[in-house]
């Protein structure tokens, strides 16, 4: 029998996400979905992938790089033998998920991007860009649909949370934006979940 | 009598499935990637009914490492994200197929891609805007050699082609790197002819054990039954690729993974110069492809390997114009001893170039046996080749110009990339663009 969507992301996300705790063991999909909203799971999902990028940041790039001068982080951590970027890590971290198939997806955007392809694309991510840069503190949730399929929708503020990523930005050359800092919103973690 | 025609064609049908020669069932001329395993037909079809995902698993079965290793830049995870769901909508880009159909010769371009040129104006129209260097240029150039490629562009990406303004055209030091042996020379292992193993009757050919006593193998203490007769088993003639396996194990992969090796990778009878589609000598035309054909069995020539066994099957104007030109006057040199070790150019030096890997004894080099490796987009020869000896800006240029890569490199190139000045004008605008800001 082949799980629902939800139920299959309650094993994967809550397995992860420290917050797990009514699903783990039932293979049954509507009664292991009756108390999960798309946005809890979003959020919980949300919370997990913040504080490990939040932990990495800091005690490791922001430590190592900016305090200690031990070690570099850069965008090309390979030919400079170098520490990932933290933002890399995340999307590494994205496309893992994406290569196991997991029914849910993640990205992390901005307005002010680096790399243009990793600006906001489709009208829900526009508005909820905009929403969490004017709106400090307070997440966006919206439905959508893409490529015929609907999704709960859900994007988070991405705060600077360490020098390192105030520096790294506003001296990148590709920076559309110099004036960062520090606890400024950079950009955003959108959350999709098929309904 | 339209059954018993109908019943003819089936049997005849079937009888060619199931026999060796399945021409029949070709849809298309196949790629030069492909063609001398088209008659496997199941390394790809896989199933005959599972479509898509099944094809793409086949694909990456043969080329997933080599697109991790080459830092693919555009994985399949990039396009999964929903967000993409209207570019899917033009170009498919989860699935291989969707830019390299097999058997369309009618639409297959270079690196066997079957979409148009300017394919990247998909999702890239607007490269114009971010970049002034690239306002007005058409996409019809995109991955013109020196740009872009799509999977591979460890050598292209902007950082890389800055940390190389200004490099002369060729290295003050210019050299090959030099392998790491196992044995540092001590010969303490060392087998002379009185100690060879091989039985009385087999060990009569004076030619043969010369070449052996003089090899690195006998050097390395391996005798002629760790190759004839391994683990006590009987005795054979002439051991297989899987035998060489035992102790190269990276070089028969690599061997197996490029065109000399690939057939049988598939269990397919070995490759033939016969089969090829490059040009090749007539006279070696049914020669079969193994580790020995290059590597005469006993005396395991690098130097030969390295040169004569190409030039002895390769017939194309690329390997004919090799003698005599700038880098084989470097390798004849190098050779006679009037200049110093890794200063010579042979065919493997570029198209088999040392790789370095790490094994239970530490860091070791080996050959890379897989003669695409480097070759195919031939950007891909930058960094484990050209640029051992020559500065990035000749070598790109030098890459971009087939006229001469078919002289083979006699001359100065005529192409000139721009690749190394765009990425300074956009280094330089951001430097304009910040000291106006202060």
């Amino acid at each position: 029998m082949s799980l629902r969507p939800l139920a299959r992301l309650a094993a994967v996300g809550l397995a992860a996400a420290t917050t797990a705790a009514c699903t783990s063991g039932s293979d049954s999909g509507s009664e292991a979905t009756s108390g999960i909203s798309p946005q809890v799971m979003a959020d919980s999902l949300h919370a997990v992938m913040e504080s490990d990028r939040t932990v990495y940041t800091r005690l490791i790039v922001n430590r190592l790089q900016n305090e200690l001068g031990v070690i570099e982080a850069s965008e090309h951590w390979k030919d400079d033998k170098a520490l990932v970027l933290p933002a890399q890590m995340f999307r590494y971290g994205a496309e893992m998920v994406a290569e196991k198939n997991a029914p849910f997806s993640y990205s992390l955007q901005s307005l002010w991007a680096v790399n243009k392809q990793n600006e906001p694309k489709t009208d829900a991510e526009k508005a909820g860009l905009a929403f969490v840069a004017e709106n400090k503190g307070q997440n966006y949730y919206t439905e959508e649909t893409l490529g015929g399929k609907k999704y709960f929708t859900a994007v988070y503020a991405d705060v600077a949370v360490a020098p390192a990523c105030v520096t790294c930005h506003n001296d990148h050359k590709d920076t559309p934006r110099t004036d960062f800092k520090l606890g400024d919103v950079m950009g955003g973690v959108v959350i999709r979940i098929p309904l | 009598m339209w059954a018993a025609l109908s019943l003819a064609l089936a049997g005849y049908l079937a009888a060619r499935l199931l026999g060796p020669d399945k021409t029949v069932f070709l849809p298309g001329a196949t790629t030069s990637g492909h063609h001398q395993i088209e008659l496997a037909c199941g390394v790809c079809h896989q199933d005959a009914f599972g479509g898509g995902p099944v094809l793409q698993d086949a694909c990456i079965n043969c080329h997933g490492a080599e697109l991790a290793a080459a830092d693919d830049s555009h994985p399949q995870a990039k396009f999964t994200d929903p967000r993409n769901a209207d570019r899917l909508r033009d170009i498919d880009a989860r699935q291989c197929i969707a830019c390299h159909v097999e058997h369309r010769p009618d639409i297959t371009g270079a690196m066997g891609v079957t979409l148009p040129v300017d394919f990247c104006i998909s999702c890239h129209a607007g490269v114009g805007e971010e970049r002034p260097t690239h306002a007005g240029l058409d996409h019809m150039t995109c991955q013109t050699a020196g740009c872009h490629n799509f999977h591979d562009n460890r050598a292209l990406y902007e950082d890389f082609l800055l940390r190389h303004v200004g490099e002369a055209p060729v290295r003050a030091t210019p050299r090959r790197p030099q392998p790491v042996l196992p044995v540092a020379g001590d010969d303490l292992n060392a087998l002379r002819l009185a100690q060879l193993d091989a039985p009385a009757d087999r060990a009569q050919d004076a030619a043969i054990t010369a070449d052996w006593a003089h090899s690195a193998h006998a050097r390395g203490g391996v005798n002629c039954t760790a190759c004839h007769a391994p683990a006590g088993e009987p005795w054979q003639d002439r051991p297989g690729t899987a035998v060489c396996a035992e102790c190269h194990q990276p070089q028969v992969q690599g061997f197996l993974a490029g065109k000399h090796g690939m057939r049988p990778a598939q269990d397919l009878p070995a490759m033939t110069p016969a089969q090829a589609r490059l040009p090749m000598h007539a006279a070696a035309a049914h020669s079969e492809l193994s580790c020995a054909s290059c590597h005469r069995p006993h005396a395991y020539d690098t130097a030969r390997a390295a040169v004569q066994a190409c030039l002895s099957c390769h017939d194309d104007s690329h390997t004919r114009a090799y003698e005599g030109s700038p880098h084989h006057r470097l390798w004849l040199a190098e050779q006679a001893g009037e200049a110093p070790p890794g200063s010579g150019v042979s065919c493997a030096s570029c198209h088999m170039p040392l790789r370095t890997h790490t094994d239970a004894q530490g860091k070791r080099t080996h050959t890379e046996h897989n003669q695409n490796a480097t070759l195919r987009p031939n950007e891909k020869m930058l960094r484990p080749v050209c640029l051992n000896c020559h500065g990035l800006p000749f070598a790109l240029d030098a890459l971009a110009d087939p006229a001469l890569i078919e002289r083979n490199f006699r001359g100065q190139p005529a192409q000139h990339v721009r690749s190394i000045e765009m990425a300074q004008e956009n280094q330089e605008r951001d430097r304009r663009r910040r000291a106006a800001e202060q």
